[in-house]
């Protein structure tokens, strides 16, 4: 017990006194699971709206296959970029293995299935006879996909919230792209594992504090733009 | 799907200042990179050299192997006979020892298996064996991992999976779950001082001369892949083996553990 409270103490100190290395540490989680993120509802949600309201054969394929993306191991995705991003790979000749643009890729592709697949949902829970009553007012497609969003507001959101949340929290994926280089690619979940082998554990918990309030105002923020009356 | 390739581009074009030749890959081993040591001589050598490092910390079977593909351009390892296969099938150049320490059987303080007072590291093994107690494997084909397996092979004993663990991590981490479980293990000694202070557990046997270990720098072939840094590399392994990082080498540990951790190859 005596640990936890001593874990508390220190990670109270760390963060009053802003320790600039957790700071950096921290700035980057953000940033990069921030952008990641992004990326990923750029891509995601209009491929959420295509999918919704197209009709092809195969349809129920790709979405079976986009829901099995959202619960894809993280690790895999890792070591899938990873194998890609060698020198020896594919895409070796861009040197990016051990950056934290490796880090976003990885994170992206994690986040994608989870966004695409959760907007795909909400947008077809939406009433067949308003979009048509939409298109035949003379809307375009793209017109339909600002109006559909304003009407899905709510669970759009909560799908950047689930989006944020699978990014931030991954670490494997963080650990064998961004190989966990101080001031460079360390995130707080990296961080927090290193520091647990290396037997710091006020530092792990001060860490794993750090991530949860993090995580906690940027959910709250997003909920307080989600609950918002228009 | 073409906007996903067109973000991917993007992103890439952001990027391409990380492709520059001012960038060095060290592949080294956790029993290094748990102590700090690393976090101490890096900074030094880019502000004097002007070359960033990624420093990739991993067991020296992984690092050997990254090597041999050429995804690393430098590596910091302590195996000396794969090491010289490396070497000889032309995938290595250059090699220096750097530093040196030497491993130790630790486990619990009250010594159930009586390894205090084994005569050499072998009886010291069989007599964890044959007092039935848990021993804690590295299992990732690290320099430690395979001195461990030689010394139960040279023992003559395949041990009893009932209380034979391999973690599967790096040295700091399987520390701590033989520290967790009461369990034996081998270490470098370095990492032990480095993590004395948060676990319980004891040297129990010590043998400089049986259980020494030597950490070498090798470079990476640059004729085998065009890719390799090694400009970058012969710097930062003549910058290893200069005075001033030697010495640094052997004060490394003094104001935070107590005592030297690394034994500088040059001194």
């Amino acid at each position: 017990m005596n640990l936890i409270y001593e874990g508390l103490e220190k990670a109270i100190n760390l963060i009053i006194n802003i320790d600039p290395e957790i700071l950096k540490i921290s700035i980057l989680s953000i940033k990069v699971s921030g952008i990641s993120t992004l990326l990923a509802i750029i891509i995601g949600i209009p491929f959420g709206y295509f999918l919704s309201i197209s009709n092809f054969p195969g349809k129920k394929l790709v979405i079976s296959l986009i829901n099995t993306g959202m619960s894809f191991p993280p690790v895999v995705i890792g070591l899938l970029v990873t194998i890609t991003l060698w020198r020896s790979g594919p895409l070796g000749f861009l040197n990016l293995l051990y950056t934290p643009s490796a880090i976003i890729i990885a994170q992206t592709i994690i986040v994608f299935p989870i966004v695409a697949g959760l907007s795909t949902a909400s947008f077809q829970q939406i009433d067949k006879n308003l979009i048509l009553q939409i298109l035949s007012l003379g809307a375009s497609k793209i017109q339909l996909f600002w109006i559909l969003i304003r009407e899905i507001k709510l669970p759009i959101i909560a799908t950047i919230i689930a989006g944020f949340g699978g990014a931030i929290s991954e670490v494997g994926a963080s650990m064998m792209v961004g190989g966990n280089i101080l001031n460079y690619t360390r995130v707080l979940t990296t961080a927090t594992l290193l520091e647990t082998s290396k037997g710091n554990f006020e530092m792990a918990i001060a860490l794993s504090i750090i991530l949860l309030l993090l995580t906690f105002i940027i959910n709250l923020i997003l909920t307080l733009i989600q609950q918002k009356k228009i | 799907m073409l906007k996903f390739i067109f973000s991917l581009l993007i992103l890439f074009l952001l990027n391409i200042y990380a492709k520059d030749f001012n960038t060095i890959i060290l592949a080294t081993t956790t029993s290094v990179y748990d102590t700090g040591l690393l976090d101490v001589i890096i900074p030094i050598f880019e502000e004097k050299s002007g070359f960033k490092v990624k420093t990739i910390a991993t067991g020296t079977g992984q690092a050997l192997k990254m090597a041999s593909r050429g995804e690393v351009d430098i590596i910091l390892v302590h195996e000396p006979q794969q090491e010289e296969k490396f070497i000889n099938e032309g995938y290595g150049i250059n090699r220096k020892p750097i530093m040196y320490n030497n491993f130790v059987i630790v486990g619990p303080e009250n010594d159930i298996a009586d390894v205090k007072n084994a005569t050499n590291p072998i009886d010291a093994f069989k007599r964890i064996a044959k007092a039935k107690t848990f021993f804690i494997s590295r299992g990732d084909e690290s320099g430690t991992h395979i001195k461990e397996k030689k010394l139960w092979k040279d023992a003559g004993i395949t041990p009893d999976k009932e209380y034979y663990i391999e973690s599967g991590t790096g040295m700091a981490t399987t520390l701590q779950i033989a520290n967790q479980k009461n369990a034996y293990t081998l270490c470098d000694i370095s990492t032990f001082f480095a993590l004395e202070k948060t676990i319980s557990l004891k040297i129990l046997f010590q043998d400089e001369k049986n259980l020494l270990n030597i950490y070498h720098i090798i470079e990476v072939n640059p004729k085998r892949f065009s890719t390799v840094n090694n400009l970058g590399a012969r710097v930062l392994s003549d910058f290893l083996i200069s005075n001033e990082c030697q010495k640094i080498i052997k004060e490394f540990g003094i104001k935070k553990f107590g005592k030297s951790l690394f034994i500088p190859y040059n001194k």
